[in-house]
């Protein structure tokens, strides 16, 4: 990119604050620049470039996502919208910021914990004794946990 | 067009085709899975082929438009046109992916074939010179291993389950075992874009994926099918009857009402 004008990154700037609004369709308390959704954001002459990248490959929020931006943009007043999807480099739970995890806990959903590292705590009741009830959970994105100590079921964001 | 590009868009068409057919083979499932779990897995599992199969149709879209050039007389394809509006003989995915759902250890069976084989071909296909290519297999290859967590699981239960389980689960690899070999073998254009890095040797994958496949089944208490008979085709477009009949279910709107959209 050219050194931009003060003037254009401040339009930039602003734009991810505008951005930062749109959350996850699935799970409305995060956004989807604190999922890592949101990569990047460019002005390339009166045309924003937005470059958002999947979570998994057949993830349907994805076009709803998309929408939203498109839609948030214009009533803006940015007229011409370019929405870039990228696989590469493909998206890992790392990304997810550390205020999104805290949401993603305090909403019920347990966030991603490395692989290896203690049982996945329980985010009702927070005990660790905690069991895998299936890999699959209410989306592609998460996995089917139950906790033994307060025996309600949970899901887990899992890790990859 | 040019002839490289031609073997991108077969080689980028039939990894597409083998994603697709078995996405939609998978959630077939839906709504009639052993338990709600499993219900939940098999559409996500089959999700995740389906969303792998629109990246490579994409692809094949694009590197077909490109070729076009400023020709206007002829008409921009979609990812959705390759999808819905080929026949059989045009659809290159292997055999195994086509074949019906059978009971739920027939499913697991192949899927974990599918998947163990999976793990080798992307993480080789990551290396490709084609950075779409290497994009969408970066993409693949964590929910590949993810896939394989959860259908080697399978295996192992159902093989060291109940007699029933152990029975059914090994009249399936049986009966599966013939399909295995085409996963093997290299098509023209594949052989043509390894000379530029772009496509994978599978022929040299077999080893590693044998002895996963080997070691599983040894710890399920099951027997590894012998090679006694195999049947291939699916990459030159020679079809078992079962994949007409994926596709009239598949296809049915956009044959029915042409041009239909939400």
């Amino acid at each position: 990119m050219n050194t931009p004008t003060p003037n254009l990154e401040s339009d930039v700037d602003r734009l991810w604050s505008l951005l930062e609004q749109i959350t996850d369709p699935e799970i409305p308390v995060i956004s989807i620049r604190e999922l890592g959704i949101l990569r990047d954001i460019r002005l390339e002459g009166d045309t924003v470039a937005v470059v958002i990248t999947p979570t998994y490959s057949g993830c349907p929020a994805m076009r709803e996502i998309r929408q939203d931006i498109s839609k948030l943009l214009s009533t803006a007043g940015f007229e011409k919208v370019l929405v870039e999807t990228q696989l590469s480099p493909a998206w890992t739970t790392d990304w997810i910021t550390p205020a999104g995890a805290k949401k993603l806990h305090d909403y019920g959903i347990a966030p991603p914990q490395p692989r290896g590292q203690a049982n996945i705590r329980c985010p009702l009741c927070s005990s660790d004794n905690t069991k895998l009830i299936s890999e699959f959970g209410s989306t592609a994105c998460k996995a089917l946990y139950q906790c033994n100590a307060c025996l309600e079921p949970f899901d887990y964001f899992k890790c990859i | 067009m040019t002839n490289s590009n031609n073997d991108l868009i077969d080689y980028v068409t039939g990894l597409g085709d083998d994603s697709l057919i078995l996405g939609q083979r998978i959630a077939e499932w839906c709504s009639k899975a052993p338990f709600l779990e499993e219900d939940l897995a098999l559409t996500n599992v089959a999700l995740d082929f389906l969303g792998r199969a629109q990246m490579f149709y994409n692809y094949a879209a694009e590197l077909h438009n490109a070729d076009l050039g400023t020709d206007k007389s002829v008409d921009r394809i979609t990812a959705d046109d390759i999808a819905y509006l080929r026949d059989a003989r045009e659809y290159k995915n292997t055999l195994i992916h086509e074949l019906p759902i059978g009971d739920f250890a027939y499913t697991m069976a192949r899927q974990f074939l599918i998947d163990s084989f999976g793990v080798q071909f992307m993480t080789e296909l990551v290396k490709s010179s084609d950075k779409t290519v290497s994009g969408i297999a970066a993409k693949a290859i964590k929910e590949c291993r993810y896939h394989l967590r959860r259908s080697n699981d399978w295996v192992l239960r159902l093989g060291d389950g109940t007699q029933e389980s152990h029975e059914r689960i090994q009249t399936a690899f049986n009966q599966l075992w013939g399909y295995t070999s085409e996963l093997f073998e290299m098509t023209a254009s594949e052989t043509a874009l390894l000379t530029v890095n772009i496509s994978v040797d599978t022929t040299v994958l077999r080893d590693a994926w044998l002895k996963q496949v080997s070691d599983t089944l040894k710890q399920a208490t099951l027997e590894l099918p012998k090679d006694e008979w195999q049947i291939n085709g699916g990459r030159a477009g020679i079809h078992t009857e079962h994949l007409g009949q994926v596709l009239s279910e598949l296809q049915y709107l956009q044959r029915a009402y042409p041009g239909l959209s939400w």
